[in-house]
């Protein structure tokens, strides 16, 4: 139990201070990777929560797929870093003071709340012994979640529809298939039969 | 302290649920860096929905989890996808350029 204290308090220390180098870097590739140390920490987590499926879940999308975006469009767009700082100070006092009230809030929030009957007071952390997590969500996902599961794809298939369209550019100098006027080609467009006379040729006009 | 209950994870997911909304009001320059805070709250959120699920027992909060991420992979991509047609038309990533539909 007191080793699990312990990772648990080592992994959030790492979390909260990895969130804090996220907004306060300098160097927005720094910002990056702290979110990746953020994530993998996040996941492992999950991992110890009990909740291995979706730990794994978490560094396969958020650092796989996420963080290694966010990574790209900041060496894509080579932005200069020296003027990205400004103003960072002058919004800290009201920001801060904003932040700290909307913390203590929650945390009075979560203080004061009664726990529900079937709550369980220790670590069990467990959900079931005779079947493993992913199973456990396999099971619900494709039934009682199906159309939730159905209409995260199409939100996925919308995101990437949007992310082309958003970012496609026609260049006008490029020579691109016209698949209409291939297949509506007709025979007498192209092939001209033509009487040969004797000792006169074929005069081709093109 | 030495006993982990539900409290501690919650705890934890609103500091850095206050963290992610610091860095949205903080970052008056970088568009990239707010979007890593919302990136923060999401995972926060995250954090929320696994501990209550594991401590209620119950598989659902888990099932949203995996919905919320796929929201957030949605967000990240048309974001960035934002903010690549706003660096090319205008040279900047600077929030307070963003100010055309001002008029």
């Amino acid at each position: 139990m007191l080793a699990h204290a312990l990772v648990f308090y080592l992994f959030s220390f790492i979390t909260i201070a990895s969130s804090l180098a996220v907004i306060s870097a300098k160097n927005t590739i720094h910002a990056v990777f702290f979110l990746i140390l953020d994530f993998v920490s996040v996941s492992c987590l999950f991992i110890m929560l009990g909740a291995e499926y979706l730990g794994m879940l978490t560094l396969i999308v958020y650092v796989g797929a996420v963080a290694v975006l966010f990574l790209f469009v900041v060496m894509m767009l080579n932005v200069n870093l020296g003027d990205l700082r400004s103003g960072f100070l002058g919004y800290l006092p009201f920001g801060g003071f904003i932040g700290l009230i909307l913390l203590i809030e929650i945390v009075m929030m979560i203080g004061t709340w009664k726990y529900k009957d079937t709550f369980i007071k220790t670590s069990q952390i467990n959900i079931s012994n005779d079947l493993s997590n992913t199973e456990a969500i396999g099971n619900v996902l494709y039934t009682e979640y199906l159309h939730y599961f159905q209409i995260s794809g199409l939100i996925l298939l919308v995101a990437m529809i949007g992310a082309i369209l958003l970012t496609f550019r026609r260049k006008d100098n490029l020579k691109r298939q016209d698949i209409t006027t291939q297949i509506s080609r007709e025979r007498s467009d192209s092939i001209l039969l033509e009487e040969v006379e004797t000792f006169k040729g074929v005069k081709i006009n093109d | 302290m030495i006993d982990i209950s539900l409290g501690h994870y919650l705890f934890l997911a609103s500091i850095i649920f206050t963290i992610g909304v610091i860095g949205i009001f903080l970052n008056r320059k970088n568009v990239i860096v707010l979007l890593m805070s919302v990136e923060l709250i999401l995972i926060a959120v995250n954090i929320n929905l696994v501990a209550f699920s594991v401590y209620l027992q119950d598989i659902a909060g888990q099932v949203f989890t995996m919905f919320v991420l796929t929201v957030a992979a949605g967000e990240a991509a048309i974001g960035l996808a934002i903010l690549v047609v706003f660096f090319r038309n205008k040279g900047s990533i600077q929030v307070e350029d963003i100010n055309t539909l001002k008029g």
